[in-house]
């Protein structure tokens, strides 16, 4: 059997972070899974600016900012295979692989670092009644026809979530010569970033209906038309409200999950709410050397993100293969309360931080005007005041370890009011 | 000159196209669509059902347990996925057990072998998510589950290895006849043939009246379902009936062959053979008469919902025999549930009809009863499937990573005999893109792989029928690049 120190699932932002990180941590056998024929993961088909503001101060395209990424792996003369499927990971730290090349093999590996990614939620998954014709896509396979095969998915488009991928691609087909009528988002506010709303939406005359779902679907062979409307708290349709369009594509942009399938049969225990992996300090999941980072663990809007977090679980993986970890039980979990939805990592091993700690955390509904506090008990570890706060945003607070050490038991992550100034 | 042409693709058509390659025959099959099995037989609730609701005396009940006997071996055969994972017709109330009682004696008048009346705590022991309220079950061994598309699919396959011939996307407009047979006129060319098999589903009333006085009529009843991820497949282990009203047999619940599970149908009459759209409201009442069974179903797994059209005949019985008026001109109509059980039992049937009618052909001696094997790569241990990828990189190449198919599979599926030509063909074979993505990853690479392997532009291949365009053209971008 092929042995490793470090092997890598995943050629995205995620795992080429993590293996460099890795390789100049020390680890020097890594060796990145790829099942696609190039590297860079989702980075490839996202043609638009955007990529790489906080890593490298400037606007980058997805596949720009790969290149990055790919160069430097390259010069660090890591290992990698393309077309190759990670078809099973196993608590052993064993994976077995297939691919055209070399077959079926299984592998060894000292650390693993899972970087899948995610996967797009699809139509079934929500339910729209109706029928079942060509013309219904999700906005990632429709981005990937568009952008990478150069074909047109449809002329006159509705789109269902205001994800970024679905803004986006509204921007996308319009300048393709699409005529987007209507982005309908179930929710009172977007998933997505501001930023996109303003520059995929509001510079194209595009509307953008909140509180309004897909009623039906119509269209026997090809999409011809689809019913909006408005729903209520309880998110059913009111009657009354429906607005019907002709149109021949429908766009589904309804979230991301991360693509934790090898996880669960290694294992590895999940959060019912990020979908991803349960955590600790070191991005190590709850089977012991297997790390995890990227979409994987938690659905990221920015690249850039995702990059500092695989780099901690590369430089983490590297350091447990050359015995810096220190084993044992957390001393601290976290916990999300009051208007937080959840806090990545989950556990913390206060020895292991070598500087500092980065939680990471999504807020439940669009908030103005707020702390957000990491308390210990009743004690404020970190108080920060935000203007807005809103779902379709990660945040992050950054604690020094020095403010962590001796503490046990819970940190738990909230939302409090701020004091109305006189 | 055709012996013998078959009009329809479904499981009817392609069970007595199979049946028929026996023989020294010259047989063509029509189908209108792109696929075959793109009728009812693919949107049904795919029970083999054991034979006790059907009225005694009827053909129903009679092809229905013949039908159900002989699938062991044609699925064998066919290497068809089939189980018999037994089922139960459940008792909700004292008031519901005379019905009860009344299916068992029916069932041991149609010769159903094994039934079984199990107390309530006995049907929860075997099946521990049923609902409390439940008093008394019928359980019958025989029950079991199959695929439908597939066997559909295998019989044509097969039949075709055995010398049948096929047609498809083409659809029979019209009948005239002619001095030894019939001609059918269809939207390719005319059609010539001595013996005409009428097995067009939900429109084989107005083919009947293409050649005949009308004799009876197709009520199109909908049925609509949902389709669960592989995670809730073990929900239960046998199909679940409530006790039959005046509607049809009710909602079941039920495992499927590929490991999901299947919640429906409800039963409403709809105008036309194109109504195939779910409703919230009849998904809706699904759900709810579904709860009575077992109340625990996690709807937050549902992967898909689709609908279903009973070809139900205003004459309540199957419609099988030759016109009389028309002589040569056989009907296989009306053929609702249970038309998939009794399918086996019809072809042998019909096909002793025709025998009789050309004078007793003589068996096809280059007849084989089975299929070139399908290769199932996930399936195969580790050292069988480097071999295979030895032999062809493509089985080396995962394409569907929710049902882990190989490029290998999809270009096998596309180039066997009656072979899949659209991107639901392929579905239907191999099922990537029935996983929990539903196609997201796949869909894309499978639409590149038709392009590729039936030699036409991306562009032109298509979900389903001609109309169901998946791209519409070049963006601006690649034209422009192209020009520059
Ligand atoms: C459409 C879209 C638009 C975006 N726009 C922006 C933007 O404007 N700005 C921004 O900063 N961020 C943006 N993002 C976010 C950013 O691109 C993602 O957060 C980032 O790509 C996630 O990186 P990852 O490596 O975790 O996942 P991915 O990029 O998805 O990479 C995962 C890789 O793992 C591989 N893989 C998965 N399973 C296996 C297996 N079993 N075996 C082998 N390989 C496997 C996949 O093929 C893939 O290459 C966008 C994301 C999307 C989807
Ligand atoms: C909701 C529902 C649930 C069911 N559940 C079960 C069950 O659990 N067990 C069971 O045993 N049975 C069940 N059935 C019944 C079973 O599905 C059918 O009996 C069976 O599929 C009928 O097959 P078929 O070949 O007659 O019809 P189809 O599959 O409809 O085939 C007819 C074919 O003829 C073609 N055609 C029509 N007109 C023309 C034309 N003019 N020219 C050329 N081609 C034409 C059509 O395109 C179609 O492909 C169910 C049915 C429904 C609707």
């Amino acid at each position: 059997m092929n042995t490793y120190e470090i092997i890598v699932v995943g050629g995205g932002p995620a795992g080429l972070a993590a293996a460099i990180e890795a390789h100049k941590s020390g680890a020097k056998n890594i060796l990145i899974l790829e099942r696609d024929r190039e590297l860079g993961g989702i980075l490839q088909q996202c043609i638009h600016n955007g990529f790489g503001l906080h890593i490298f101060k400037e606007e980058l395209t997805g596949p720009e900012y790969a290149e990055r990424f790919i160069r430097e792996m390259d010069a660090l003369g890591i290992e990698y295979r393309l077309d190759t499927m990670v078809l099973e990971v196993r608590n052993d730290r064993t994976v077995d692989i297939i691919s055209s090349k070399h077959g079926f093999e299984t592998l060894q590996a000292k650390a693993i670092v899972l970087a899948m990614g995610c996967r797009e939620r699809t139509r079934g998954a929500i339910n729209i009644p109706g029928t079942r014709p060509a013309g219904v896509y999700s906005a990632g396979a429709a981005q990937r026809f568009v952008n990478m095969e150069g074909l047109m998915v449809g002329k006159r488009v509705v789109v269902l979530g205001s994800g970024d991928i679905g803004l986006i691609m509204a921007r996308r087909m319009t300048l393709e010569g699409a005529k987007v009528l209507a982005v309908a988002e179930i929710l009172p506010y977007s998933g997505g970033l501001t930023r996109n709303i303003v520059q995929c939406l509001y510079d194209y005359d595009i509307p953008l209906y909140l509180s309004h779902t897909i009623t039906s679907i119509e269209g026997r062979d090809r999409v011809e038309g689809v019913t909006i409307a408005q729903v209520d708290t309880k998110r059913q349709p009111i009657p009354g409200t429906e607005i019907h369009y002709d149109c021949d594509t429908l766009l589904l942009s309804v979230g991301l999950i991360p693509e934790n399938e090898l996880s669960k049969t290694a294992g590895i225990q999940l959060d019912p709410v990020t979908g991803g992996p349960v955590v600790n300090e070191c991005m190590e999941t709850s089977v012991p050397g297997i790390f995890a980072c990227g979409n994987v663990v938690q659905v990221h809007d920015l690249v850039d993100w995702v990059t500092e977090e695989s780099r901690k679980a590369g430089r983490n993986a590297a350091r447990l293969v050359l015995g810096q970890i220190t084993e044992g039980e957390p001393d601290l979990r976290t916990r999300a309360n009051h208007g937080v939805r959840y806090v990545v990592p989950h556990t913390i091993r206060i020895e292991n931080i070598e500087k500092e700690i980065d939680l990471m955390m999504r807020v439940t509904d669009p908030f103005k005007n707020k702390y957000l506090v990491v308390k210990h008990g009743e004690d404020v570890v970190k108080k920060v005041r935000k203007a807005h706060l809103t779902p379709g945003e990660m945040e992050s607070m950054k604690i020094p370890v020095e403010k962590l050490r001796g503490l046990t038991g819970e940190l738990t992550v909230c939302l409090e009011e701020v004091a109305h100034e006189a | 000159m055709f012996d013998i042409t078959i009009i329809g693709g479904g499981v009817i058509g392609c069970l007595i196209g199979r049946e028929l390659s026996r023989y020294r025959v010259k047989t063509l099959l029509i189908e209108k669509d792109s696929d075959i099995a793109n009728g009812t037989t693919k949107a049904n609730s795919a029970i083999v059902h054991a034979g006790f609701d059907a009225k005694p005396g009827t053909l129903k009940g009679k092809f229905n347990v013949e039908g159900n006997a002989l699938y062991d071996r044609v699925c064998g055969e066919l290497s068809v996925p089939f189980k018999r994972n037994g089922s139960m017709v459940l008792a909700f109330s004292e008031s519901e057990l005379p019905e009860l009682y009344n299916l068992e004696k029916r069932g041991r008048q149609n010769g159903v072998p094994g039934l079984e009346l199990i107390s309530g705590d006995e049907a929860r022991r075997r099946e521990p998510h049923l609902a409390k309220e439940v008093v008394e079950a019928l359980y019958a061994p025989t029950g079991g589950i199959v695929s439908p598309w597939d066997l559909a699919i295998a019989a044509a396959e097969n039949a075709i290895d055995n010398g049948m011939e096929m047609s498809l996307d083409t659809e029979v407009t019209g009948i005239e006849r002619i001095p030894d047979g019939y001609r059918l006129i269809t939207t390719g060319t005319a059609i010539e043939s001595r013996i005409v098999i009428n097995c067009a589903g939900l429109h084989s009333d107005r083919i009947h009246n293409m050649v005949a006085t009308p004799a009876f009529k197709i009520i199109p009843r909908r049925g609509e379902y949902f389709v669960f991820d592989r995670s809730e497949g073990n929900h239960v282990s046998h199909t679940i009936f409530q006790c039959p009203t005046p509607n049809g047999k009710g909602v079941l619940i039920s495992p499927s062959v590929h490991g999901n599970l299947l919640v429906g149908p409800n039963a409403e009459a709809v105008q036309d053979a194109e109504h195939t759209e779910t409703t919230a409201a009849g998904l809706a009442s699904v759900r709810e008469a579904a709860s009575k069974s077992s109340p625990d179903v996690a709807y937050s797994a549902v992967i898909t919902s689709f609908a279903g059209l009973r070809a139900t005949p205003d004459t309540g019985d199957f419609i099988i025999g030759e016109v009389k008026e028309a002589p040569g001109f056989i009907d296989v109509a009306g053929i609702e549930s249970p038309g998939l059980t009794a399918a086996p039992a019809i072809a042998i049937h019909v096909t002793e009809l025709v025998r009789e009618r050309l004078g007793n052909p003589a068996a096809n001696p280059e007849f084989t009863p089975t299929r070139r094997p399908m290769v199932h790569f996930s399936h195969l241990p580790a050292e069988a499937k480097s071999a295979w990828i030895q032999k062809d990189p493509r089985f080396g190449r995962i394409v569907c990573r929710c049902e882990s198919i190989t490029e290998g599979e999809i270009v096998d599926a596309i180039h066997r005999n009656a072979g899949a030509r659209t991107v639901d063909g392929v579905k239907r074979r191999l099922r990537p893109g029935m996983g929990r993505c539903q196609g997201g990853f796949c869909g894309p690479r499978v639409v590149e792989i038709l392009a590729r392997e039936l030699n036409i532009p991306m562009t032109e291949v298509r979900k389903d029928r001609p109309a169901s365009v998946l791209l519409t053209g070049v963006t601006k971008s690649a034209s422009e690049a192209v020009i520059a």
